[in-house]
């Protein structure tokens, strides 16, 4: 693995002073190794199923072979006879309990089990408990379902055709598979740019159904203890407290006698965000047979039934002057939401972010406009490390600006170059009414052209492309917001987009912080040691962090949207910022001085002018909880608890180069190299960043080549194993080379701006425009992902096709 | 994770055993190799075998051994033993090609030779292999052993000449001196199933043209050898003619079908590509062997 970046040259990057510590364990930022690896390297992780309770049993769906039909009849009663079934549920039995529906996350209802229609091929029909795991499944196949056949709506620009099947006739006055329009930005003002801009591009852009695939699928253990009336549960759950209010509403259980554990997650990408049906089941299951009950979906289940990704069909145009200054971007997108609208978005957005596609560049108008539309296909949409649909922003635009490139035969390197906003700029405030906190674009740009050679590799091009070889190279420059949000604009389900911590200092100096945000192999455990660490002075191993476990955490929304960082990063620092000053008190009472007379190095307090004379944390928390007499109004702890609300949104950014060669004879892509330039603001612990741009860089190699959720005529799922839904391994990646700059976030608490999903945002526009431009001789400006060889080849033959 | 339905399960300690077994279960036995391909169907519940035959203890069926002209691999080989003999990629190159790309070293470590052929899937690249090399098939059942030229064994997808009460012995593919080979597949990722392949076999004449020449095809619906296209090329000069000619003859014969890999058109040119390059491969690895092992 090459990182690009020599580190002893980067002085942004913040190294501990070596005075307090050994280089290679800082206390504070740095290459920490990662807390929580030895328990996953020796396979002591606990995943939820790993979890065994006494007395548990085994929960199985039966689901819908078809994508939309009538259900005419279940019937359960040789299933009920099977000697190991404990129950049999079925959407009728969950009405007597006012249960067959729940709420989604988008203010819309899904079934927990049919009872009227079937509307995806996958959709959960009636819940098996038994035994064991084995007798759960073979009791699916004795139940007998009747459907009656219904016409689907698979492609979603039929989905709003006046004689299209309506498939939410439960929803009271839906007479058409209409969701949603959403607007954004000026559209009076674009128009008018584009009838007076010298160049309009337009292009129809499709980002294909993808699915995040963790490579844990979903789950619960639901423990319902009927005496005290108390619940606990087991989820894979990428937002523990938000599911319990969400249970407690939805469940009539009350809030306080339910206790959400989220164990190891075994990878979430926003997978784990919703509450799927089964883990409803699960707490149905246990209620009714009075025993824990365990659901582990499979992969088929995951795949083809949890809330995929994207799908969005987007046209894009740009308007430009013919020297390449970029006008003014528009945009309609017609958003397949599949049967339910589930998608995880804050209230307001229904379309997410989307309205970042303004990009990295300063200009006089923009203009989009989404629609959302039902279709006979699986709910959701939120998830894959998509930022609330920053993803398909940044794609759309990324791509068109390649559009632009060609159409005015200029460099598309250069092209970006001239239409950054500028750094005077910041903070900016975009089209569309996004406030930029800070941004120098050009450097980022510059260091990812340099490190790849950007002037050889297209001389290179150039030779190659006489002798008819294919290579391409692509650009792409992303600017994410992230972090959400601030609570007065951003809610999911009434709940304020705020996270909290909780730090302890215990007496002898060791540290507990506890959040609320929930790690699904980020490195939380050490990242959130490292804040405290950097602003108490107390090692990293010496703190404790605890998550995902309403009982013992602080309330707040949960880990997506790269959110935990800047929302439950900034609550860390700045409880810890609130210890520190009450350790000030306690130190000068210590001390007999003023606390005035106080001042701070790291760990420790000590007399101005006499920096002998002072107190560590340790002894400062020793004398806290001991019998130091404390000054007025402070009492014998040193804890803090804070529940940050964000002033904004983090605008994260980075330039990314990608060099692929197309055999022109089998139309293969082979990913040569990629440089990833990135700018997350302060670096926390640089190495944890890169292994989040490592991974991000996979995902966008994957979306961009061969990962797709297909379907036919009929809404089969056509993605439903890893045998058709492909995911990449080491072989189609190259060596990642890395780089950053640093341009801290102004009004973050420590300046970070969150990392989780810039890679899997912006390296998807640059591995399609290298292809595209290899494409070049052939005519080619655009072609939809996924870049399979099949799809490839066609594009060469002057047939490129959206994926279907 | 997918479960299986119910089955029972019983080990066989030699051939005879394992053919008894399967006499007595009949119909619903299924023998288990390396179970790559059996297992996952089992899992899916698109194979119910109600008995599960386990092999993997019957040793005299893994071998690799030059013998009298003959290459013998035991039917309990598995890829990676076939990959690792440098005897094999020496005197049969395309064998290597081909195991490079089947599947996973995952994978390989379990999957056998005599699993792959009884399996039979049309996107398997063995089935290919063993028709260009004009393999035979040893194949024994309850009245002793038989052998089946690859060209009748192979019947069509997930079609054989192994009965139920029969067992897949070994398989004999004849070394042949100054045989040059080849295999390509394009796939779509590592360890995916052909999206398209080719595989040739040729032997040149002393003037330099090609005395025979078998070319093969996987995944692109045609059973056995393209014929044609083999035919086009003996008695020719080796060159992008002779082997445009015999791609095109190769595409005329291939029948693909449209799947998530491909469509039609396209995978017709795979096979005309995948023939063309195939062919360069072979003719320049011809010559390298001289001499037949053993024989
Ligand atoms: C992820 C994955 C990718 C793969 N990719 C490829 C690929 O690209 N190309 C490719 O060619 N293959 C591929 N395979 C298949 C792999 O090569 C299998 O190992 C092989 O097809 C079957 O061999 P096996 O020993 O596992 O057979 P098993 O699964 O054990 O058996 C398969 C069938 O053959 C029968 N059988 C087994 N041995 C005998 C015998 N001695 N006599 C008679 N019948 C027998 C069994 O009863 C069963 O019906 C892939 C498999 C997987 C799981």
């Amino acid at each position: 693995m090459t990182t690009v970046q020599d580190r002893s040259a980067m002085p942004q990057e913040r190294e501990p002073n070596p005075a307090l510590s050994d280089p290679d364990r800082p206390i504070g930022y740095g290459r920490v190794q990662r807390k929580e690896d030895p328990r996953f390297i020796r396979g002591r992780g606990r995943y939820l199923d790993d979890i065994v309770l006494p007395g548990m049993l085994h929960g199985a769906i039966l689901r819908s072979p078809v994508a939309h039909a009538r259900l005419v009849s279940v019937d359960t009663t040789e299933a009920l006879a099977h000697p190991k079934v404990r129950a049999v549920v079925t959407g009728k039995d969950l009405e007597g309990l006012n249960l067959a529906w729940a709420p989604t996350l988008s203010a819309d209802v899904q079934a927990v089990l049919a009872t009227d229609k079937v509307r995806f091929q996958g959709q959960e029909v009636a819940f098996v408990v038994a035994d064991d795991r084995y007798a759960a499944r073979d009791a699916l196949e004795l139940i007998d379902v009747e459907y009656e056949d219904l016409p689907p709506v698979v492609d979603a620009r039929r989905a709003l055709d006046p004689g299209a099947p309506v498939i939410r006739d439960d929803k009271e006055g839906q007479t058409d598979n209409h969701v949603f329009d959403w607007e954004a930005g000026d559209a009076a003002a674009t128009d008018a740019v584009f009838a007076r801009a010298d160049v309009v591009v337009s292009e129809e852009v499709v980002y294909p159904r993808v699915h995040p695939a963790p490579m844990e699928t979903c789950g619960a253990i639901a423990d319902y203890e009927p005496v005290e009336g108390r619940l606990t549960l087991y989820e894979t759950s990428q937002a523990p407290h938000a599911h319990r209010t969400l249970f407690a509403m939805v469940a009539g259980i009350p809030e306080h006698k339910i206790r959400v554990i989220s164990p190891d997650i075994g990878g979430g990408f926003g997978n784990k965000v919703g509450i799927y049906p089964g883990y409803i089941l699960a707490v149905v299951g246990s209620i009714v047979t009075g025993r824990p009950v365990k659901w582990v979906e499979d992969r088929s289940e995951n795949l083809m039934s949890t809330s995929f990704a994207r799908d969005y069909i987007m046209r894009g145009e740009v308007a430009a002057t013919r020297e390449g200054k970029i006008l003014a971007v528009r945009t309609t997108v017609l958003a397949d939401h599949g049967a339910f609208n589930a998608t995880a978005q804050p209230t307001k957005y229904p379309a997410g972010f989307f309205s970042i596609f303004t990009g990295s560049y300063d200009l006089e108008a923009a203009h989009c406009s989404v629609t959302g539309v039902y279709t006979n296909k699986a709910p959701g949409g939120v998830a894959y490390a998509c930022s609330f649909r920053v993803t398909e922003a940044v794609y759309l635009v990324e791509r068109m600006v390649d559009v632009l490139a060609a159409e005015l035969a200029m460099d598309p390197a250069e092209l970006r170059l001239k239409n950054f906003i500028r750094p005077e700029q910041f903070p900016y405030r975009n089209k569309t009414g996004w406030e930029y906190d800070s941004g120098d674009y050009e450097p980022a740009m510059r260091m990812a052209m340099d490190r790849i050679g950007y002037a050889d590799l297209r001389r290179e091009q150039a030779e190659r492309r006489d002798r008819g070889e294919l290579m391409g190279i692509g650009v792409s420059f992303f600017t994410e917001t992230v972090g959400a949000g601030p609570r007065k604009h951003m809610d999911i389900v009434g709940l304020g987009m705020a996270d909290g911590a909780e730090v302890r200092v215990h007496p002898t100096g060791k540290a507990v912080v506890r959040l609320s945000v929930q790690t699904q192999g980020q490195g939380h455990e050490t990242t959130f040691a490292q804040i405290l660490a950097e602003e108490l002075g107390i090692p990293p191993e010496d703190i404790d962090v605890v998550h995902g476990d309403t009982d013992n955490t602080p309330f707040g929304l949960g880990t997506y949207g790269s959110r935990s960082t800047p929302v439950s990063g900034g609550a860390v620092a700045l409880a810890a910022r609130k210890v520190k000053d009450k350790a000030r008190l306690i130190a000068a009472a210590m001390l007999e001085t003023r606390p005035e007379d106080l001042e701070w190095e790291k760990g420790r307090w000590f007399v101005a002018g006499d920096p002998t004379v002072g107190k560590t944390i340790a002894e400062i928390a020793l004398g806290a909880h001991g019998t130091v007499a404390l000054p007025e109004g402070v009492d014998g702890n040193l804890d803090a608890e804070v529940t940050y609300d964000p002033p904004n949104l983090t605008f994260p950014f980075g330039a990314y180069i990608c060099v692929v060669d197309v055999d022109p004879g089998t139309g293969k892509v082979h990913v040569r190299r990629f440089v990833a330039v990135d700018d997350c603001g302060t670096r926390i612990n640089p190495m944890i960043v890169e292994g989040q741009i490592h991974g991000g860089l996979a995902d966008g190699v994957g979306m961009a080549l061969m990962e797709f959720i297909g379907f036919d005529e009929q809404g089969n799922c056509l993605g439903g194993s890893f045998m058709d839904y492909l995911i990449p391994t080491a072989v189609e990646v190259p060596d990642w080379e890395t780089g950053y700059t640093v341009t801290p976030s102004p009004h973050h608490p420590i300046g970070a701006k969150g990392i989780g999903e810039s890679a899997t945002v912006g390296s998807p526009p640059a591995v399609v425009n290298a292809v595209v431009d290899a494409l070049a001789p052939f005519g080619i400006r655009h072609m939809d992902m996924p870049c399979t060889p099949a799809r490839v080849w066609a594009a060469m033959q002057g047939r490129p096709t959206p994926p279907v | 994770m997918q479960v299986p339905a119910p089955f029972d399960y019983v080990r066989a300690t030699s051939v005879a055993e394992a053919l008894q077994l399967l006499e007595r279960h009949g119909e619903e036995a299924r023998l288990i190799a390396g179970g790559h391909s059996l297992l996952p169907m089992m899992k899916l519940r698109l194979a119910r075998p109600d008995w599960i035959i386990d092999i993997n203890d019957l040793d005299e069926l893994r071998h690799v051994t030059v013998d009298g002209g003959l290459l013998r691999v035991g039917a309990l080989t598995r890829h990676a033993d076939l990959l690792d003999s440098e005897e094999v990629g020496r005197l049969f190159p395309i064998v290597h090609d081909a195991e490079r790309v089947i599947a996973d070293p995952v994978v390989r470590n379990r999957g056998t030779i005599g699993g792959s052929l009884a399996q039979a899937d049309p996107a398997e690249d063995l089935t290919t292999v063993c028709d260009v090399l004009r393999a035979e098939v040893v194949v024994a059942g309850p009245a002793g052993e038989r052998t089946v030229p690859m060209a009748e064994f192979h019947r069509g997808p997930y079609e054989t000449a192994c009965g139920q009460n029969e067992l897949l012995v070994e398989v004999r593919f004849p070394v042949r001196a100054g045989q040059g080979s080849a295999y390509e597949k394009v796939e779509r990722r590592v360890g995916d199933w052909a999206v398209a392949a080719a595989g040739a076999a040729v032997v040149l004449a002393d003037d330099g043209t090609i005395a025979e020449a078998a070319v093969g095809l996987t995944a692109l619906g045609l059973e056995g050898l393209a014929t044609d296209a083999a035919a086009a090329l003996v008695g020719q000069r080796p060159g992008e003619e002779a082997f445009a000619a015999a791609g095109r003859l190769a595409a005329e014969a291939s029948a693909p079908v449209e799947d998530g890999r491909g469509p039609v058109d396209y995978k017709r040119h795979l096979a005309d590509e995948l023939t063309r390059r195939v062919m360069r491969t072979a003719v320049a690895r011809a010559g390298a062997l001289t001499a037949v092992p053993g024989g």
